[in-house]
């Protein structure tokens, strides 16, 4: 305890970095993020709206045309085609999907021989080349030669030309979707439920509730969090579906001979890059974000009211 | 959360594109001029099968400070999407770039964005290139040439012998070539053949590719006349290609594959079709796809109708190749009568120069693969005097939407008349 004046400079210089530290550094810390988000995340969000207000051709020639790109994005009936096929298959892969996981997640909750080994093996889709996915289930599904064709011929089933027909298309690519993401969504179900006190079962159990009772009314109540999670997650997957029926439609841009299974996605792809309408494609772009804001609300809305009572 | 954000990168990066190209439209760097000495990479830009490979080594041996790197997208319906990017962003294009003449057109009107070849010394060569294949890439005040032909698509029908001869057909290609000296009569062959052959194999591949050659044939313009406007409903020749195509397909001649799809491609070897319009670059790909065991199944016999031009490109220098002069040498070198020889004795290209035309080595040219056939004699035969056919700015887009219609009706959609409808219809709002 030496009160010289030198020394009671450098305390406040050292406070005032302590504080400076206490105060800015945590700013400093989560700053790559933003700085990223930024560039990459507001920017082209911005940029993008910015687009669609003008006729933006190749070579960037523009003239600012206002919400005109808008105005005819809802006559458009190629527009509002691809936003029925969007959400019908989101529809068609999504509810399956979920169920699947959550009896998969139940499944792998219990001891079995080899848990390691099977909890492992519902991520093996997830792995896989998204492209080889695509090239597997395109031949499976292949009208002359495929192997859904020739198991409903089995069963005595005339042969289905998968692509023709919305149905058939978009079971198709529901079941590559779902075959992809289950495991996914199946092994953060079953991360919740694992976080479950086993003394609620037992308790339960005691009170003579059946194993589907448990299951109903202890595990999806208190899981409900990954539930609303992947039930979003899924949203916004869902409404941005392009490689799967991409790949399905070998590569065609409209989705089928009639834009069968065309994602909205597709079509802001279409837009502007196959017919180098970038305002176009950009108003389509906006209409995807819109579109993914107010069904995941939907979405939330309805998985909150389901999976229990709210609190 | 990672891997569900990964599943929407796709669109991600779409969209990320899409803001990058509206950005950096514009400018485009002028070459500097190398120093003497200098080591020089080349980058070719093709699609499907160009044949250069023997030329590259050739030019690279005469040319001991350059060396050329091609990069090739086997299908044009992908490349020109990339290649539309690389022009407008003013980078990716490489020195020298393949243009198709269904999509020439469109980077036509805007010539800046490509070396004006007449700078380097291509005023010489006109008499190298079939006329109209010369004035295809030259602007029309006559000051700017963009592109250097290439190949011209001389049209023949290819078939397989050994199917001709189950049905009871011959197999002569020049009887094969009488059966048909009309698309009418093609049809009536075609009744016989699916007969005779019951459910095994079909007599063409798919409506949208007969129908393509039918209407190359219908004069000097389809989709769009030549001030660019869109007449699909009124040109009297998309009808009639259209109406001889879908009588094809109402008589069950179509095998109903979709044109590079995965099922088309294996059919040239499992024999799902029996005939294909095959233009001459399509030579290469059927050797490929039906592979050595079927060497000599495959023969070429005369198209049905009178000529047509399907297909055929031009060579050009991007503005924003860092070599022009180095580059539209070698694009010089690629298209001269030599180079086009080259290319057609590797890939089948046919030539647009009329001295490769009448080369001796062209003329007298067999291709063993397809049973010796005289295809130098053949394509020949026509392509001097073929005559050119506009095509507007949009007709890639057109052409596939007319295609999808016509898969519509052979997946039994819609019917003909409907299906009309629906190509004038998705055809006009993609032309707005």
């Amino acid at each position: 305890m030496r009160p010289k004046g030198g020394h009671a400079k450098r305390v406040a210089a050292s406070s005032l970095r302590s504080r400076m530290d206490k105060s800015v550094s945590p700013y400093i810390y989560i700053a790559p993020f933003f700085v990223l988000f930024a560039i990459f995340g507001l920017f082209p969000l911005g940029y993008t709206a910015w687009v669609s207000l003008h006729d933006w051709q190749l070579a960037g020639d523009s003239t600012f045309v206002g919400l005109d790109n808008f105005a005819a994005l809802f006559a458009d009936p190629d527009f509002w085609n691809a936003v029925a096929n969007t959400l019908g298959m989101f529809v068609v892969a999504s509810v399956p999907q979920l169920l699947i996981a959550l009896l998969l997640a139940s499944l792998l909750n219990r001891p079995l021989r080899g848990l390691t080994f099977l909890r492992m093996g519902v991520l093996a889709p997830m792995i896989t080349s998204i492209a080889a996915v695509a090239i597997v289930f395109s031949q499976l599904f292949s009208r002359d030669a495929g192997l859904a064709n020739w198991m409903i011929g089995l069963v005595g089933v005339e042969p289905i030309d998968w692509q023709a027909d919305k149905w058939s298309s978009w079971t198709a690519i529901a079941v590559m979707v779902d075959w992809r993401w289950t495991g996914y969504n199946a092994l953060i179900y079953l991360a919740a439920m694992q976080t479950i006190p086993r003394d609620v079962y037992e308790a339960a159990e005691l009170d003579g509730a059946s194993k589907a009772r448990q299951f109903w009314r202890i595990t999806i109540p208190m899981i409900k969090p990954a539930v609303i999670f992947t039930v979003i997650m899924s949203t916004i997957g869902g409404m941005q579906l392009f490689t799967e029926p991409l790949l399905f439609g070998q590569g065609e841009l409209s989705g089928g001979s009639l834009r069968q299974f065309q994602t909205v996605a597709m079509y802001m792809f279409q837009q502007a890059f196959e017919e180098f309408d970038y305002g176009y494609g950009s108003a389509v772009a906006w209409m995807i974000f819109i579109l993914i804001v107010l069904v995941a609300l939907v979405n939330f809305l309805v998985s909150r009211r389901m999976s229990g009572v709210d609190k | 959360m990672t891997t569900q954000v990964r599943r929407g990168l796709f669109a991600a990066v779409a969209l990320a594109g899409l803001v990058a190209t509206a950005a950096c439209g514009g400018g485009s760097p002028a070459g500097e001029a190398p120093k003497a000495g200098e080591k020089i990479e080349l980058v070719v830009k093709t699609f499907s099968k160009f044949g250069y490979t023997e030329l590259y080594k050739k030019y690279e041996a005469a040319h001991p400070n350059i060396t050329i790197k091609e990069e090739n997208i086997a299908q044009l319906g992908d490349y020109l999407p990339k290649l539309q990017q690389w022009i407008a962003t003013g980078s990716g294009a490489g020195d020298v770039v393949a243009l198709e003449e269904g999509i020439l057109v469109q980077f036509m009107a805007k010539p800046d964005n490509f070396v004006n070849l007449l700078d380097h010394g291509a005023g010489s060569l006109q008499d190298k290139f079939l006329e109209w294949k010369w004035k295809q890439a030259l602007t029309p005040d006559g000051k700017t040439l963009v592109g250097l032909g290439t190949d011209v698509g001389a049209q023949g029908m290819c078939y397989r012998r050994d199917l001709f001869e189950k049905a009871g057909l011959p197999t002569d290609r020049e009887e094969v070539g009488k059966l048909w000296p009309t698309w009418e009569a093609y049809t009536e062959t075609g009744k016989k053949f699916v007969a005779a052959a019951g459910k095994d194999a079909r007599f063409f591949d798919s409506a949208g590719n007969i129908f393509q050659n039918i209407l190359m044939q219908q004069g000097d313009h389809t989709y769009f006349d030549t001030a660019g406007k869109l007449v699909i409903d009124t040109n009297p020749g998309v009808k009639a290609a259209w109406d001889t195509t879908t009588a094809m397909v109402g008589a069950d001649l179509s095998a109903k594959l979709q044109m590079w799809g995965p099922q088309w491609n294996a059919g040239f070897k499992t024999g799902s079709f029996a005939t294909i319009a095959c233009p001459a670059w399509m030579l290469g790909l059927i050797k490929e796809q039906a592979g050595a065991g079927l060497t000599g199944q495959w023969d070429v016999a005369r198209v049905p109708g009178s000529g047509a031009v399907r297909g055929g490109s031009f060579l050009a220098v991007p503005k924003q190749s860092k070599h022009p002069k180095e580059a539209a040498e070698l694009a010089t070198f690629l298209t001269s009568p030599e180079g086009q020889l080259a290319a057609f004795k590797a890939e089948s290209n046919f030539p647009s120069s009329p001295q490769a035309i009448d080369d001796p080595a062209v003329q007298s040219f067999t291709n063993a693969y397809f049973n010796n056939a005289p295809v130098g004699k053949i394509f020949g035969e026509s392509a001097k005097t073929l005559k050119p056919v506009y095509l507007g700015p949009d007709n890639q887009a057109v052409g596939d939407r007319v295609g999808e219609a016509l898969l519509a009706l052979e997946q039994g959609k819609l019917d003909a008349g409907a299906a009309w409808t629906q190509a004038i219809e998705s055809a006009k709002r993609t032309a707005k």
